[in-house]
């Protein structure tokens, strides 16, 4: 059997890269081991937050699913950060954990070009180093001519409580054993990661009444650019916030060496943004409490997420520590906390493109490639899927610069630095973030997306409206004065603003600390949707910051122009540092911006570098 | 296009004159913002410009600017080059100006290395260049790093992690909206911590030890008893009658100053009033006040008289000067010889007259080789380090400026982080410290976050 496109994993990455390669007309496999749990959530049962929220609208705008399915699927959504600036605020919606992956598998299905196989991969097929299909465990072989690999927390999965050691994926399902021994064996650098998971509390053993409520926003929202809300903003579901208590330290420092990670039973790297309770306390032993949060997992059975208590203890002490929580005195358990430990490959061994740079045609996307969260998965996987295509077309890939999207970011980091933790997207890693926001995602990447056939005519239509519309307001403001009448200044006092003492353009008046948009709409009527004078507003405001971080975007800009040829030999540069020539050989960036982040390639490596490719290639 | 950059491309203590030469997109404009004359912006390529460089409302010094446009220049950029006559200080300062208006600091041999780009050199000579680069580059950060005097990179130091404990407990606000364990910063509490930032900012350039050395140049005390020809050997070297001279012995009773710039390195001459046993109570104090200039200078010069014997105050005077930097002038040498020089075997002795200007070009050899040697080649150092830590300083007191500003304005805490960030980048830069890595680390280690 023969596709275009095979992709290995029904994970977040495995959904997005079928989807979008099948719906750029490619014949796609996607082959997962159990159809059930396609876009499973086997963590915590949100999407979104910060940064990961503007990465599903990144996926969005890119043409890709999870903000659609998410919208769909949760029962609780709310923009964090409101109360600071627009750079940093982000959407975050509670997903059902039931309803979300019904919806993905619905549109999975209906998709053309795209088939569903169950099965265990075990080996690859490669000839002349180009990969060219895959073998099942029966023994069932297909061809393909990319393939991608998504698979997740389940190579070589270890589950780890207490002392106690289980080859198995997450919630018992099977690990796959062999894959990534065979990876190993043609040349992938394998590392071993970890990472953990709260425990499952039952809904009818809970006392909400000593724990804080949590609620949505009484305001629509969605990841979407391009479907309405379908939720009912008065009817979403609480969260709650609880603390832990002296007993709960307690039950932990006394029973540290029980845990897998303080007793020595845990081999991989756990993130430090994801400490473990047990983390938590040791580490910052002088905090009398720390918060957690509980968390419906869905509408459809009673397990609450115990957000902020994942940890590796053996089941008899978890069972102490979470009855030491206020009211979860009498709670149930229905799923203990564990950790797992899973084979990742090493980043640095990817292109840009997210391409293998050991065999060819061979893409990986999401926990192989040592990152952590769905929604880093999910927009490595729309890449991969994206960039499988392209070659299939034999187009150049699709590589987003750190000034485009989060995802930019993201890969950029991965393939430059590498990672020896789960790497976890944070708004900081951002130095443009900036430009990089929730409310402009469409205005960054649906150009991108339309010239690499993910967005459809129409939706680029829309897009080319809303910048008429983003400039023709503009133009307004800058042009229209405001003239002070009489009831111009009643507005003014009305809402306890100073009336200005001269007349002056609105473009003037918004840029004012006390005038928003909302403001300005009660003295003139602009009939623009609401988005448009969002955008407006935030160009205005933030203008001279804005204009700051193009300024330091158009530096990095002109380095990453400088492209490195791939057939570059750096043993013929003279005088390069032996640190720099040791990582410009293994990670082999494309261009003299990215050598630049490498970390070990100093100014002066640079130089010399420039230099050559001048002599070379004749390269500016 | 490229930032811009400069670099003083004269050689630091050769020569009177200094060139300062900027290249790049921006380069007539940094030269426009610090110059009064003609508008550097309208007047023709390849013309050279008389006018000021000033300091807001100070003028720095005269200068005259040659304005070379793109592309017919050596870098292929527009390159301007002022050039200076005040010395090493003001052309410390018209360095410092450039920076702080946008310029950055040359590499070595940054200026050839455009010109390689842009195809202005032979690519034979292109291994060349790349020797200059890999010799010089990694040097010349790690000089001025190592130049920084160890209680300044603490300084500097600690206030970088002043600022980016600030910056860290702003980013877990952002990137844990809900976890109390971080003190939430709001406009208040943030303005409240960037003012002592700021203070100890300001206190650092006041403080920068190695400017005043710069600035003031080397003193040099001319002793002896009176009436030896002091005041006239220092007429000689100032080349102009500064001094009062008389033949009658103890006419100055003041400490007389004047500079001059000789190899591009200000040396101030103090001229003092003639030391010997005195009952006269004005003499006396200028006495006292030549002794204390002694213990002041950076080099001593002793005049003796060639036509008499050593005195019991010339005897004393030796003894001074023995442990110092210091040059024996014998004055008078067209008189007859009456000097022990056998005494004076242990002395740097220079012979001339004051009269008929014999012998003073030997003692400014002297000079020079005393300070070549020894200070002004260390001082080209000081020098750049300097003018470049100055300017990162106060580069970095503008942006905590704007944020203090900025806060003013309400705009939110994530956007003013940017203008901090950079404060702390220019502040990384004095010490050759990077960003990124460490305000992550610092997000984690102090700050309890997790799922």
């Amino acid at each position: 059997m023969y596709y275009d496109v095979i992709v290995v994993g029904g994970g977040h990455a495995g959904c997005e890269a079928s989807y979008i390669s099948a719906y750029k007309g490619h014949k796609t496999a996607l082959i997962t081991m159990n159809i059930k749990n396609i876009a499973d959530m086997p963590c915590n049962p949100s999407i979104g937050g910060t940064a990961k929220g503007i990465i599903v609208r990144e996926i969005d705008a890119l043409g890709g699913i999870m903000g659609q399915i998410a919208d769909r699927a949760h029962f609780q959504i709310k923009m964090l950060n409101t109360s600071k600036g627009p750079a940093v605020q982000a959407l975050r919606a509670q997903a059902d954990k039931v309803v979300y992956p019904k919806e993905m598998l619905k549109k999975l299905s209906s998709t053309p070009n795209l088939d569903i196989i169950e099965g265990m991969v075990n080996d690859i097929i490669i000839e002349d180093n180009v990969i060219k299909g895959v073998i099942l465990e029966d023994g069932t072989r297909y061809l393909c001519q990319a393939l991608i690999l998504t698979t997740g927390t389940y190579l070589k999965a270890n589950i780890l409580y207490g002392d106690k050691k289980e080859i198995s994926g997450p919630h018992g399902e099977r690990s796959s054993l062999y894959l990534s021994g065979h990876l190993k064996e043609y040349g992938f650098k394998l590392q071993r990661l970890k990472t953990g998971t709260p425990q499952r509390i039952e809904a009818s053993s809970i006392d909400f009444s000593k724990m804080q409520e949590e609620l949505g926003d009484n305001k629509y929202w969605t990841f979407s650019h391009d479907y309405p809300p379908s939720y009912d903003v008065n009817n979403q579901q609480k969260c709650y916030l609880l603390y832990t208590t002296a007993e709960t330290k307690k039950i932990i420092e006394d029973n540290l060496s029980k845990s897998s990670m303080y007793g020595g039973y845990v081999e991989g790297i756990g993130p430090r943004y994801c400490p473990s309770i047990e983390d938590k306390i040791v580490r910052f032993s002088d905090k009398p409490r720390h918060q957690l949060f509980l968390e419906p997992e869905s509408l459809y059975y009673n397990d609450w997420y115990l957000q902020g208590f994942s940890t590796s203890m053996p089941h008899d002490i978890q069972e102490k520590m979470v009855h030491s929580l206020p009211g979860l005195e009498h709670a149930k358990i229905n799923k203990y906390a564990y950790a797992i430990e899973y084979d990742a490959i090493d980043p640095l061994q990817i292109k840009p493109s997210l391409e293998s740079k050991i065999i060819n045609n061979i893409y990986t996307a999401g926990q192989i490639n040592g990152t952590s969260g769905y929604e880093e998965a999910a927009a490595q996987g729309l890449i991969a899927g994206i960039n499988a295509s392209l070659k299939i077309e034999n187009k150049e890939p699709l590589i987003l610069k750190r000034s485009d999207a989060y995802i930019g970011v993201l890969i950029d980091d991965l393939v430059t630095k590498g990672t020896n933790e789960p790497y976890r997207m944070l708004t900081s890693r951002a130095e443009y973030r900036l430009v990089l926001r929730h409310d402009n995602a469409d205005l960054r990447l649906r150009k991108i997306g339309y010239q690499v056939g993910t967005i459809s005519k129409k939706q680029y239509e829309n897009l080319l409206n809303k910048e008429k519309d983003i400039t023709s307001l503009l133009n307004f403001l800058k042009e229209n004065k405001l003239k002070i009448t009489l009831s111009i200044s009643e507005v003014f006092e009305e809402n306890g603003k100073d009336v200005p003492k001269i007349s002056m353009s609105y473009y003037d008046l918004l840029k004012r600390p006390e005038i928003n948009m909302e403001f300005l709409n009660k003295l003139v009527n602009f009939d623009y949707p609401l988005e448009v004078q969002t955008e407006v507003e935030i160009q205005i405001k933030y203008e001279g910051y804005i204009a700051k971080t193009y300024k330091e975007i158009h530096k990095m800009l002109k380095l990453e122009a400088k492209k490195i040829p791939q057939n570059i030999d750096y043993d013929k540069i003279k005088n390069l540092a032996t640190e720099a020539r040791q990582k410009l050989k293994l990670i082999r960036p494309i261009s003299i911006g990215q050598a630049s982040r490498i970390s070990g390639v100093n100014p002066a490596d640079i130089s010399i570098l420039a230099i050559y490719l001048k002599k070379e290639y004749n390269n500016d | 296009m490229e930032d811009t950059i400069v670099a003083i491309s004269t050689a630091i203590g050769l020569g009177a004159i200094s060139i300062i030469r900027l290249s790049g997109p921006d380069a007539i404009k940094i030269a426009d913002k610090i110059f009064k004359g003609k508008d550097l912006t309208k007047v023709a390529s390849h013309t050279i410009n008389y006018g000021h460089i000033y300091d807001g409302e100070k003028i720095v010094d005269e200068v005259l600017v040659s304005v070379m446009l793109a592309p017919k220049t050596y870098t292929t950029e527009d390159i301007v080059e002022i050039n200076t006559h005040g010395g090493v200080s003001a052309t410390n300062k018209v360095l410092e100006l450039c920076l702080l208006n946008g310029a950055r600091l040359a590499t070595q041999g940054e200026f050839t290395k455009r010109a390689f780009l842009a195809g202005r050199i032979d690519l034979t000579q292109a291994e060349a260049v790349q020797d200059i680069i890999t010799s010089a580059t990694d040097k010349s950060l790690s000089l001025f790093v190592n130049q920084l005097t160890g209680s300044l990179k603490k300084l500097i130091i600690k206030l970088r992690k002043d600022i980016v404990s600030i910056l860290a407990n702003i980013e877990v606000n952002i990137d844990y909206p809900e976890y109390e364990d971080a003190p939430k910063i709001t406009i208040a509490s943030l303005k409240e911590l960037l003012y002592p930032v700021k203070n100890k900012l300001n206190d650092l350039i006041k403080e920068s030890k190695n400017a005043k050395i710069i600035k003031d140049g080397i003193n040099i005390a001319i002793i002896g008893r009176p009436n030896v020809g002091k005041s006239s050997l220092l007429n000689k070297l100032l080349e102009e009658e500064k001094a009062i001279v008389t033949d009658i012995a103890g006419t100055t009773r003041d400490l007389v100053e004047g500079s001059i710039i000789f190899k591009g390195i200000k040396l101030n001459f103090i001229d003092t009033a003639g030391i010997r046993e005195s009952k006269d109570i004005v003499e006396n104090i200028g006495i006292k006040k030549s002794l204390d200039s002694v213990s002041q200078s950076n080099l001593v010069i002793l005049v003796l008289n060639n036509n008499e014997d050593l005195t019991s105050d010339d005897h004393k005077l030796l003894d001074i000067i023995k442990d110092k930097t210091h040059i024996v002038f014998v004055n008078k040498n067209d008189l007859p010889a009456k000097l022990n020089i056998e005494s004076l075997k242990e002395y740097n002795i220079c012979y001339g007259n004051t009269i008929n200007d014999n012998g003073i070009d030997e003692l400014k050899n002297k000079i020079e080789d005393l300070f070549n040697l020894e200070q002004i080649k260390p001082l080209d150092n000081i020098y750049l380090t300097n003018s470049r830590q100055n300017a990162l300083i106060k580069l970095a007191i503008k942006e905590i400026d704007h944020a203090l500003k900025s806060l003013d304005e309400e705009i939110p805490i994530d956007l003013v982080e940017i203008d901090i960030k950079n404060a702390w980048n220019y502040l990384g830069e004095i010490i050759g410290a990077t960003y990124k890595e460490e305000l992550i680390d610092e997000l984690f280690s102090n700050f309890c976050l997790g799922k």
